[in-house]
């Protein structure tokens, strides 16, 4: 058994510092399994928010060596052997106490998205859809709203655009709405003036640290800024529409001002 | 004396506790009756437990295997509840299961689909045909998903997130409010309210295997206990027979059982498919009894029996057991399971996506090329909150159930994927009955701040006390007793020295001390927890006392087999007059003439003519 000095973030929103703890380390651990021995014999109030311990549920994303990380995915073994491990708190949303944040304003950003809207079903009272029609949609509804992308998003974290740009997460969110077969709303407009697509340059770091390995950027936020882009900014297309398609989909209701 | 003047409060018509499938399944029912709706949950929404269902949600939709249908459905769930199953329950569920699926296609799910476009079903043990619709091996989070992003648009709905219940209120005996408290900044919360409906899950983080959160406590068993409800069969306790065995810090993790319906084999260190040795003689006339025949069904589940690697999760876990105890075991104290040898790797990354991550990730193990070594881990509650089959509500007047935490439904042990029906069909059942018993209630319940007082100050006397225990000793001191002494296979002289060790583990939990402020505070919630996990433990160990029989998930070495005399009883749990726990059995109702009819028929009685055409069908194809 070997043992490892754990830099561990220790404050509230009032401010804070790092704490050293040396803990020894057993085979397979992981970096969350450390955090739980440190709680268990040497700082009964470390705050971690956690539930299930098997990358499903996301909670426990953390920043380790800097990095945002699922504490509960990332193994020792995986971290260079020598030197003391930092653990934080993401960053860019506010510290509760140690390493847990205030991720509410996640929580408002879903509410605002226009719900699943749903044609009506086929006469023999089911809906049909292909596997292949379906599959890039469930990759997004892989999700498990860990919130990593939305802390390593320039826009978010650096620039703090919180009131601009909902994020990667709803952005997939949106995409997942606008890809489905059954859904009948139209929230094209509202991708574009409402949740900020234009200010997406994509860096793909949302992309790089998805624990799930959704392709955020390629798969959805690139098809709806393209959709976008036909929609607003391509005359030719805008002409064709105007002498030949009607509107096939449902406007999207109006927002909560939330 | 606590200070109440400065407590937060808020009135609601009702308050579901826990936001799992089931509890998100009864909240978003209530918002569609119209009623004012709290939901109170522990963790962030959308991170319950239920995220980690991995196969599938039981339902006779009928779009893979069209002869499927509810009594077929019904049939065998009764036979893997060993016909100790609520027979009414086991018929809601059986019936219902079917329309609460569609419905959440209607809100946005997407299951995998069948080549003509509907959703997709898949096999599982126990289960007849293939009935489990599902998406890979993420189906839960599929479905806590859909139900929250359906219940966060609802009027009437509010979500108090990161808060846990500590006690329920009544007034006159029947349901006023619920005191709860905040985990961010530790305060008390007081919700008044004519009904609650408890959805909190089981109680696995009393043994320390188990592929259970940190959620699961046994909250609701404990606050429905002393509010005056009972608790039935909580003996029956399901050990899963596939959790991860290594490393150690995830031992207890679950493999989906889906892993064995598309494919996968057990076999023990001699390399021998070891499930044949232990076929049951009431399922052998529909299990596979060669490698040969379970291999063929493989390729044909119409014409072939199925693989014994498919019988009920109880028979199973015991199985495996058996060979590690007689020294067949992998390496780390578990068994293999591989489905490398017969699948390809596409298409188990395509059906198996999670499992083939989590093997990567927290064991290094590729499963497309090797077998994964595992074990029973403590996976689910039979037992729980006593309730009426129709209403959900249990005997005290305001008081619903719906989930794992009620009891009933699932007999002496539950097939893989009812639970995410029974979820769903009792969920909404209890939105129903809280809604039709809110109506009839005469007088507003009013709140008696004396039993506030005395809640708060049970909860935060581990705060206050100068010295004291370590929670997060006491916890695996629990786990210990109960891994030790009430495990999968029990016996009267180890379970009669856990209640002593349970009686000591009473008196530490007493004296726990969490240092620190009540702000986020992880040891005191710990704190806190241990009682709800001390009622969990002791129900189940005195219940387990009293059944003597091996029935499901309950298994006594000093009484073998099942008794004709053992199904004809319920065992029940209460809180006596003096304050100590009172656990008697109750002769059970004779089941209604037709569904008893309909559970012991033969197949071809419930499938009719059109079955055996559908089979005639696929023996030419």
């Amino acid at each position: 058994m070997t043992t490892r000095t754990f830099r561990v973030w220790r404050g509230d929103k009032s401010g804070g510092e790092f704490r050293d703890y040396e803990v020894p380390i057993d085979e397979g651990m992981v970096v969350l399994d450390v955090v739980h021995r440190i709680q268990a014999t040497q700082a009964p109030d470390l705050a971690v928010r956690w539930n299930c311990k098997a990358g499903k549920c996301g909670s426990c994303s953390c920043e380790i060596n800097g990095k945002p990380r699922l504490s509960c995915m990332t193994r020792m073994d995986t971290l260079p052997a020598e030197g003391p491990i930092t653990v934080q708190p993401i960053k860019t949303f506010p510290v509760i106490r140690d390493l847990v944040t205030d991720v509410a304003w996640n929580y408002r950003q879903k509410r605002r998205i226009p719900g699943f809207r749903p044609r009506p079903r086929n006469p023999d009272g089911t809906y049909r859809m292909q596997q292949e029609d379906v599959d890039r949609i469930q990759e997004f509804r892989k999700c498990i709203e860990c919130y990593l992308c939305q802390d390593v998003c320039h826009v978010l974290r650096d620039q703090g655009k919180l009131d601009k740009f909902v994020g990667p997460r709803f952005m997939i969110y949106l995409a997942n709405q606008e890809m489905h077969p059954l859904d009948n709303a139209d929230r094209i407009p509202a991708v574009r003036r409402d949740f900020g697509s234009g200010y997406c340059n994509i860096t793909k770091c949302c992309t790089e640290v998805c624990p799930e390995g959704i392709h955020i950027t390629d798969n959805a936020i690139i098809p709806l800024k393209e959709r976008v882009v036909d929609r607003f900014y391509d005359p030719i297309a805008a002409i064709v529409r105007l002498v030949r398609d009607k509107p096939t989909k449902e406007p999207a209701p109006a927002l909560d001002p939330d | 004396m606590a200070d109440l003047s400065d407590i937060q409060s808020v009135e609601h018509d009702v308050v579901v506790i826990g936001a799992g499938g089931a509890g998100l399944r009864a909240a978003i029912e209530c918002g569609l009756q119209g009623l004012n709706t709290g939901l109170v949950c522990k963790s962030l929404l959308g991170k319950a437990h239920t995220v980690m269902a991995e196969g599938g949600c039981a339902a006779a939709l009928g779009n893979v295997a069209p002869q499927d249908n509810w009594k077929v459905h019904f049939r065998d769930t009764m036979r893997g509840g060993k016909f100790l199953n609520d027979w009414r329950m086991a018929e809601l569920h059986a019936k219902q299961a079917p329309d609460r699926v569609r419905e959440l296609e209607e809100w946005g799910a997407v299951f995998d689909r069948t080549p003509s476009g509907l959703i997709s079903q898949r096999n599982f043990g126990g289960h007849r045909y293939p009935r489990l619709a599902h998406v890979g091996d993420r189906t839960g989070l599929e479905m806590i998903r859909t139900l929250q992003d359906k219940l966060v648009y609802l009027q009437h709905v509010a979500v108090h997130m990161e808060c846990t219940a500590l006690e329920l209120l009544l007034d006159d005996g029947a349901i006023a409010g619920v005191l709860a408290y905040w985990r961010e900044t530790g305060r008390l919360f007081l919700l008044k309210t004519k009904a609650v409906i408890l959805a909190t899950g089981g109680g696995g983080r009393a043994w320390r295997f188990t592929s259970n959160s940190w959620e699961y406590t046994g909250d609701g068993f404990a606050l429905a206990y002393e509010a005056g409800a009972e608790l039935i069969n909580m003996e029956f306790t399901q050990f899963h027979p596939t959790g991860m065995v290594w490393p150690p810090s995830v031992r207890g993790i679950l493999v989906t059982e889906g892993v064995r319906g598309d494919g996968g084999v057990l076999k023990n260190s001699a390399g021998d498919r070891f499930m044949f040795s232990y076929i049951p003689e009431k399922f052998a006339a529909e299990t596979a009894d060669t490698v040969e025949e379970a291999d063929r069904w493989l390729a044909d589940s119409s014409k072939n029996r199925r693989p014994p690697e498919l019988l009920t999760r109880d028979v199973v876990a015991r199985a495996i057991t058996r060979e590690v105890v007689e020294g067949r075991g992998s390496p780390h104290g578990g068994v293999f399971l591989d489905i490398a040898s017969r699948r390809d790797p596409e298409f188990i990354k395509r059906k198996l996506p999670s499992m083939y991550h989590q093997f990567k990730e927290l064991a290094g193990v590729d499963i497309t090329k090797e077998p994964m070594e595992v074990g029973p881990t403590l996976h689910y509650f039979m037992g729980g909150i006593r309730v009426d089959a129709d209403t959900q509500m249990s005997r005290v007047p305001g008081l619903f159930a719906a989930g794992e935490c009620s009891g009933g439904m699932h007999g002496a042990n539950r097939l893989g994927g009812n639970s995410l029906s029974d979820l769903l069909v009792f969920g909404q059942l209890a939105g129903v009955g809280a809604r039709q018993y809110i109506s009839g209630l005469g007088k507003q319940p009013r709140i008696d701040m004396a039993q506030v007082e005395r809640a708060v100050q049970r909860a935060t006397a581990p705060l206050n006390r100068a010295e004291g225990i370590n929670p997060y000793v006491v916890t695996e001191h629990l786990q210990h007793v109960m891994d030790r002494y009430v495990n999968i296979v029990r016996q009267r002289d180890e379970l009669e020295t856990a209640l002593v060790e349970l009686e000591k583990l009473k008196q530490e939990v007493a004296q726990v001390k969490a240092p620190g402020a009540s702000q986020y505070n992880p040891g005191w919630h710990e704190a806190i927890a241990l009682g709800s996990l001390l009622i969990t433990a002791e129900s189940v160990t005195r219940a387990a006392l009293i059944r003597e029989e091996s029935r499901g998930g309950h298994s006594r070495v000093d009484f073998p087999g099942e008794s004709d005399e053992w199904v004809k009883v319920s065992v029940v749990a209460r809180k006596g007059v003096d304050g100590q726990m009172e656990v008697r059995t109750e002769p059970r109702p004779q089941p209604p003439a037709d569904l008893a009819q309909i559970a012991h028929a033969t197949l071809e009685e419930l499938e009719g003519s059109g079955a055996t055409a559908a089979r005639e069908k696929g023996a030419s194809a």
